[in-house]
């Protein structure tokens, strides 16, 4: 190892010193950051994309013959909603907050001068967008197989954009457990919130033909009404104002518990006493 | 900074942990410009005194102003004008390490150009070369440690926080530590409060020293003042068995200012050590107890220690990673 024996320049005009960047700028500088460490951590984006490309195709081969007997009824498009949550759903950073807890980077964080809230919110931006992206390889196989947005690219537009606050709505829990516990193998768990969320509900059929237990318990699951405004874009004619709205509620209503729950988990992490 | 002239004051601050007492009532007073070394073994309360003052950690009791601001009530503005490397380099593995000084100036209000400023400059000082564009996952210990304190300085902080700066190092980068230390204090000007379980390393860099033990500063001064208080010179006498029993013979010694024994060690203080340690010699080789070893120096940082708490800081350390 070499060692300073040589004088450091310093800078001959004024001090350079540290000021408040302001909360948008904290916001993209650590949004910036998440984002590039996705191309760094790409198996995490890889398995979700893979697993809704195939049951896509698996899906569609399987079930396609079943429901043909329901008239009108286009199983691809239909299907196509559920390939995309499939897609996004736990799709977060929360994993890589959880090693910048575990390796003091989070302290580091909390030594600047940043907003605590930035910290959080930056990371769910990069998410965002991280699912926007995720959504396009899917979107493009549904195109190849002939679903048809009826609302044009307006349309599309607002397919991905429910898909990504679905998955914000989701990621909450992930970072409420990331900064409550600093624990990966917590965080992990959040998988299991997976499960009922995507398949106690009209995922693989409609609602209509789900058995009464499933049914029930599908009217009650928030997934069921997004999946009713994704559905509403690509099979019906024309904005389904109801089915959209529903969609936005549901999505709304469980970002909101999983919101409050992430940022009080935060304020107990930065929570100095 | 508030003109107070300190870079530093805190006024019995407290921290507890349930019913354990981490810091239990620090004063300190550190104007700027000063090296100050903030001593003692491990969970002495060195490190929980650091996070209090660096925000991290709100004081249970008391109260601290750093740069002039309350460390409780106004933190931001604390924040703005300190730079800390804890203990452990707190990096991300994920990011090169030009990537993480640039966020770190965005994190502190720095503009484009200042950035680019400022990571050139720190570039050069921290000698990382080509490393500082690869990821940070590759870089061994001591790239860590310099990185590390390059994003601490990133923004021209007044005061800088080192907490064990040199802990696991080896004793080249140990000393290029040293080096940078002193030349942010001469050239730059800066308050630096540096923590540390190494008796050499805050002999060799404070102006002053605080020795901190259970949570309490025991002793303050200058290492010199510090260590002139356990007299100019030593002589350590190891026996077989309790030195306790010698102690009296060594005290009626003439030249011998005082004696302490600690288990099978005797420390004698003395005047005049080269004139003083052959009537010791003779007066232990006159006693029940036989010699096993007979040193003669200069006191040390740790003699200070041992008067004050009875027990030397590594053998402290040991018992504390024992527990």
């Amino acid at each position: 190892m070499t060692t300073i024996d040589h004088p450091v320049p310093f800078p001959a005009g004024p001090v350079i010193r540290a000021r408040p960047a302001g909360w948008l700028r904290d916001l993209a500088s650590i949004a910036g950051r998440a984002l590039r460490a996705v191309p760094r951590d790409i198996s995490v984006v890889i398995p979700p994309v893979f697993i809704a490309l195939f049951f896509f195709i698996v899906n569609i081969g399987t079930l396609k013959n079943v429901t043909s007997s329901i008239p009108g009824f286009n199983y691809t498009s239909f299907e196509m909603a559920t390939a995309i949550l499939l897609g996004v759903t736990g799709v977060s950073r929360a994993p890589a907050l959880v090693l910048d807890v575990q390796s003091k980077y989070f302290d580091r964080l909390l030594l600047t001068p940043v907003r605590r809230t930035a910290i959080l919110l930056g990371h769910m931006a990069a998410d965002v967008a991280v699912a926007a992206v995720l959504t396009v390889p899917i979107l493009v196989l549904g195109f190849i197989l002939g679903v048809r947005f009826h609302d044009g690219p307006l349309g599309v537009a607002v397919f991905i954009l429910l898909a990504s606050l679905w998955s914000l709505a989701f990621a909450g829990f992930a970072y409420a457990i990331a900064l409550k516990t600093g624990n990966p193998a917590a965080v992990n768990s959040t998988f299991l919130l997976f499960f009922p969320f995507l398949f106690l509900t009209s995922s693989y059929v409609p609602r209509s033909q789900l058995s009464g237990w499933l049914n029930t318990v599908a009217g009650f699951n928030p997934v069921t009404y997004l999946l009713g405004g994704l559905r509403s874009l690509v099979t019906g004619t024309g904005w389904q104002w109801t089915q959209l709205g529903e969609a936005l509620l549901a999505v709304a209503i469980v970002g909101l518990i999983s919101m409050t729950m992430c940022f009080a988990a935060l304020r107990g992490r930065v929570k100095r006493g | 900074m508030p003109s107070t002239g300190e870079a530093i004051r805190t006024e019995s601050l407290v921290r507890e942990f349930g019913d354990v007492r981490a810091v239990d009532g620090v004063d300190l007073q550190i104007p700027v410009g000063e090296i100050y070394g903030f001593l003692g073994p491990n969970g002495a309360g060195k490190s929980t005194t650091v996070h209090m003052l660096c925000t991290l950690l709100a004081p249970s009791g008391g109260r601290a102003l750093v740069a002039g601001y309350d460390v409780a009530d106004q933190p931001g503005q604390v924040r703005l004008r300190i730079g800390v490397a804890l203990q452990e380099a707190a990096l991300d593995p994920k990011q090169t390490g030009t990537e993480l000084l640039e966020l770190q100036g965005r994190l502190y209000g720095l503009s484009r150009r200042e950035i680019g400023q400022r990571v050139a400059e720190l570039a050069e000082l921290i000698d990382l070369g080509d490393f500082l564009n690869r990821l940070i996952g590759t870089y061994s210990g001591g790239m860590k440690r310099r990185l590390d304190l390059a994003a601490a300085l990133i923004h021209n902080p007044e005061i800088v926080f080192l907490d064990e700066p040199t802990t696991g190092l080896d004793p080249v980068s140990r000393v290029q530590v040293w080096s940078e230390v002193r030349r942010l204090n001469q050239q730059l000007g800066m308050t630096i409060f540096l923590t540390t379980q190494y008796l050499e390393e805050a002999d060799e860099l404070a102006h002053r020293v605080g020795i901190i033990d259970n949570g309490r500063i025991v002793a303050e001064g200058t290492p010199t003042e510090l260590k002139r208080s356990v007299g100019s010179d030593l002589i350590i006498a190891r026996v077989e068995g309790d030195a306790e029993r010698v102690s009296s013979v060594v005290k009626s010694v003439p030249g011998v200012l005082s004696v302490e024994s600690h288990g099978n060690e005797l420390v004698i203080a003395t005047g005049n050590g080269s004139a003083a340690i052959s009537p010791v010699a003779v007066a232990l080789a006159g006693s029940e107890v036989a010699v096993r070893e007979l040193t003669l120096r200069t006191p040390t940082l740790d003699d200070v220690f041992l008067e004050l708490t009875g027990s030397h800081i590594e053998r402290a350390d040991a018992e504390e990673e024992r527990l």
